[in-house]
């Protein structure tokens, strides 16, 4: 056996003396209860040990073996969103006492971590204009699945409606999620501007359906018109459920929630959240007070100790699988805690106007943006319908070429649509945030222009 | 005698917000802020009620003051029984944020991502090697979802075969999340009952297993800490009758390096990299919950895969047979990147070191305890062991008083009530990252307890006493519940 290890702290002759004080002669009587044939003869075929300096220096090459551009010329969507993080948050998230801690099963001495959830709790409700949402979800995809259930609990028609035009990876998602629970998946098209067609939601709708699921704004950029479509919805006696996954649009968009959308659910990653090649992200999901004893994962309510000062617990948890077991809302217990909190320190640290502005400036350049690539001649822009800060750009040729040759300039483009829709080969997704300056954006319009 | 600090609690975010005040600016815009793109006004909201607005500095003493009202792993022993509270090592932290992970988006070309998916495709090879399986997905967001791939994958094959079946088995000693996946995957779920050892009663589940069963999920080490001797039989009565044995891998912290669930005869099984693998738990997430197969399941794995194509590895996303996509992207993986720090750490050696210690150190605390506490199953204990409060039932002290009295101790309490088979479980898991004098500090808060109960039980039952807040009413707090902040809401 090695030496003394830097994360374990007992030392050789401690180690012997607990060995015998708990009654055993030698360290492998420990595993005898394991039957012989079933121990490892020989080492583990994986890799160290590494000394911290060794380590540092494996990763940091690994880490270059990814070859990104520039943050600033990059114009990279589609369920994931570049947002400069304030160094407060990364700050703030290193407090030990925040990330080192377990799900705060006991509130005496996790006040910290359930005020934080309670306060997550309240700001995505003020974002979505909804009454009610939880503690956090996995990520986007998944929480739209969990809606459905949701829904269907409260409207047991055991049929959802989704948009095609919501994210193929949420679609491809529900689909595993529903296989085998006798909920049905629909999908309905869209009008010629690229938003979701109420007319064709609402002949779904006349065969019976608990939820209908759209994306706002959609994959493909397009602002939805989310109250002609919660009317059509409302009126077959079924729940809208507006699937977001771009947070910081609701710092220009109007509250889903004040539209008429019954729940409101998906992806947070972009209050501040790094990218992280895709995770860990944020699901949310907010919903009306009817939901209550329906929702998915955990609740952080208000109380009082027995002094008579507020606190905070996990509450509704018969709700959940560690009690109600297979009867359970759902099956999730460990969530996305620290993501929850990072997207509280952002959203606290931008505040109302922060986050106001941050949305006017976001929706700006991609306007500049657009505006700029429309007057390249040979582009088409298949979707005229309004949009936040992404839209799909039609180039004369293969879109994943073009990725590829500005690469080489030192820019990535934007998001091929061909990687989910083989059909639409010159389709690029572009999405534009405040991390892009003019200067890029101008290159990345004469760059594609020059194609 | 005073015994609080008078700052009065930190109130919520809301409540210290000051309008006018903001805690981060944006550059000048630099493009006209109208134009043709310029969004109608039917679309465009013109306040976020009740939002936040504060200061920089506001923000910062918000949260330092909030995280000092949390127990933390960094503080001391944190023995939740099955949640493996170990140490979350620094370096972690760092490598974690290197800008070549931290900002690399999930859609940024295969050929500019080659470090993330090596890493990955790295992380997958040594998980296989470490549990003895053919293959890994690191989809998984958590436990639970690795629970849902993996038993979706056991209905996929058994639906290839011409019969999904019906059933799945679950031991009463079992996590709750088990039932509810196999909920959510379309079956039916049944208990099995444990024996007197506390492990599968095998002679009740040879009298179940038939046609309709499609796999029993069993915790190894299971939620006593006791490994199940007869697995090897159990995986034959199943595959005797064509059923499948899925392993609950939480408590694989008991057996690294020391036996593989491979070798076991189980098919298919997740693990926790924020157990076992040490990334953090995050006061609640997030978790990853990669899921392990058999060459018979491969081809049920979740879309995409890691493959190589030449010196490029690729995302295989065309596998007809897989049972779907379960999340977006590629998994959680920042915390793969945790993951394969903290195994390169320790190396072959390192890793079956640190299960040793862990059994050792649970082994330590049982044999200092069980004089005095009372221990329910008296099988050989690998990483954790569960006492209850039996000895204390003329003294009315119970199992939640005795949690609550060890945080005026200084501790956090273990897991209680589970499982479900010990009547006022305390369910004891120390790790391998505790120091002896921790240990035996923790023996001695246990001891004390033990004769305060009997001096003076009002005492331990009216605990805590020290901590930022005591005992609240949760009942009232799930009668009447109060799940948000509204404008007007008065702190009394």
């Amino acid at each position: 056996m090695p030496g003394v290890h830097r994360y374990l702290p007992l030392s050789e002759a401690e180690r012997a003396a607990m060995l015998k004080a708990a009654g055993f002669s030698r360290p492998e009587d420990l595993f005898a209860s394991i039957p012989e044939k079933l121990r490892l003869q020989g080492a583990l075929d994986v890799p160290g040990p590494l000394a911290e300096q060794d380590l540092l220096a494996d990763l940091q090459g690994r880490a270059a073996e990814n070859r990104v551009p520039d943050p600033r010329a990059q114009f990279l969507g589609g369920g994931a969103y570049r947002h400069y993080q304030p160094s407060i948050v990364d700050h703030l998230l290193q407090r030990t006492e925040f990330y080192s801690s377990y799900t705060p099963y006991q509130p005496e001495i996790s006040q910290g971590t359930l005020q934080a959830v309670f306060e997550f709790q309240t700001l995505i409700c003020q974002l979505t204009g909804l009454d009610l949402s939880n503690a956090s979800m996995y990520e986007g995809a998944s929480s739209v699945a969990e809606a459905i259930l949701m829904a269907d609990r409260l409207t047991p028609k055991k049929k959802t409606l989704l948009s095609d035009r919501l994210h193929p990876e949420y679609a491809r998602t529900v689909r595993t999620y529903l296989a085998h629970i006798g909920i049905e998946v629909q999908t309905f098209g869209h009008r010629a501007d690229g938003t979701a067609d109420p007319q064709q939601a609402a002949q779904a709708l006349a065969s019976g359906a608990s939820s209908v699921v759209v994306q706002h704004p959609n994959f493909f950029g397009c602002v939805e018109e989310v109250e002609t479509l919660a009317a059509v919805t409302k009126q077959a006696g079924a729940q809208l459920i507006v699937a977001m996954n771009e947070p910081i649009s609701l710092g220009l968009l109007k509250a889903p929630g004040a539209q008429g959308a019954d729940i409101v659910v998906g992806e947070a990653q972009g209050l501040g959240v790094p990218l992280s090649f895709g995770g860990p992200y944020l699901g949310f999901l907010a919903a009306r007070a009817a939901f209550m004893r329906h929702m998915p994962g955990r609740l952080v309510g208000e109380a009082k100790d027995v002094d008579g000062r507020r606190g905070y617990v996990l509450t509704l948890s018969t709700r959940e699988q560690h009690i109600r077991r297979e009867k359970a809302t759902s099956n999730i217990c460990t969530n996305e805690g620290l993501c929850a909190l990072t997207a509280s320190i952002y959203m606290a640290t931008l505040g109302k106007t922060g986050m106001m502005d941050l949305a006017r400036h976001n929706h700006a350049k991609a306007a500049y943006a657009r505006t700029r690539l429309e007057a390249a001649p040979g582009l088409q822009f298949p979707d005229p319908a309004p949009f936040f800060n992404e839209f799909v750009v039609r180039l004369k040729g293969s879109a994943a070429d073009a990725v590829r040759r500005l690469a080489e300039k030192g820019i990535l483009a934007g998001l091929p649509l061909a990687r989910y829709f083989p059909d639409r080969d010159r389709d690029l997704l572009v999405c534009v945030t405040e991390m892009n300056p003019k200067a890029e954006i101008d290159r990345l319009a004469d760059e594609i222009g020059r194609l | 005698m005073e015994t609080r600090n008078k700052r009065p609690p930190e109130g919520l975010l809301f409540e210290v917000s000051r309008p006018g005040r903001r805690g981060a600016d944006l550059p000048p815009l630099d493009v006209p802020a109208d134009g043709k793109h310029h969004l109608d006004r039917r679309f465009r909201r013109d306040d976020i009620e009740g939002f936040p607005e504060l200061s920089e500095v506001d923000v910062v003493r918000h949260y330092t003051r909030l995280s000092r009202l949390n127990y933390a792993i960094d503080l001391g022993l944190y023995p939740l029984g099955s949640c493996t509270m170990k140490y979350n090592p620094k370096i972690n932290e760092k490598v974690a944020r290197l800008p070549g992970f931290a900002d690399l988006h999930p859609q940024t070309p295969e050929e500019l991502a080659q470090g993330a998916l090596r890493l990955m495709h790295s992380l997958e090879r040594a998980l296989a090697a470490i549990c003895g399986m053919d293959r890994f997905t690191l989809q998984p967001a958590a436990g639970a979802q690795g629970e849902q791939v993996g038993i979706l994958m056991v209905r996929a094959y058994h639906q290839d075969k011409g019969n999904p079946r019906q059933v799945v088995l679950i031991p009463d000693s079992a996590h709750g999340t088990n039932p509810a996946s196999a909920h959510l995957a379309g079956y039916k779920v049944e208990q099995i009952p444990s024996n007197a050892r506390g492990c599968v009663d095998v002679e009740a589940l040879r009298k179940r297993v038939a046609e309709d069963v499609a796999v029993l999920m069993l915790t190894n080490p299971n939620t006593l800490g006791v490994f199940e001797g007869e697995i090897e039989t159990v995986a034959r009565v199943l595959h005797d009758r064509g059923a499948l044995l899925y392993m609950d891998g939480a408590n694989l912290n008991a057996f690294v390096g020391q036996a593989r669930p491979g070798d076991m005869g189980v098919d298919v099984h997740h693990l926790n990299l924020h157990k076992t693998f040490s990334t953090p738990h995050g006061g609640g997430g997030p978790g990853a919950g990669p899921v392990g197969v058999k060459k018979i399941l491969e081809p049920y794995l979740p879309a995409p895969v890691i493959e190589r194509d030449g010196d490029t590895l690729r995302l295989r996303h065309d596998r007809p047979k897989s049972v779907g996509r379960i999340r977006s992207f590629h998994g959680n993986f920042g915390m793969f990147v945790r993951a394969w720090a903290f195994i390169l750490a320790h190396g072959p050696d390192g890793l079956k070191r640190m299960s040793e210690t862990a059994v050792l150190n649970a082994n330590y605390l049982r044999a200092r305890l069980q004089k005095t506490w009372h221990l329910p199953y008296d099988e050989p204990s690998l990483h954790e062991v569960v006492f209850s409060d039996k000895n204390l039932e003329a003294t009315g002290v119970r199992t939640l008083d005795v949690a609550k009295r060890l945080m005026d101790y200084g501790f956090h309490p273990p897991t209680i009530y589970f499982p479900l088979i010990v009547k006022g479980a305390l369910m004891i898991e120390p790790t391998e990252t505790e120091s002896r004098e921790e240990l035996d500090l923790f023996v001695d808060a246990l001891m004390a307890i033990d004769a305060e109960a009997r001096q003076d039980p009002d005492l331990v039952k009216n605990a805590p006493h020290t901590t930022p807040i005591r005992r609240l009413d949760e009942t009232t707090a799930a009668r009447q519940p109060v799940l948000r902040w509204t404008p007007g809401q008065k702190e009394k």
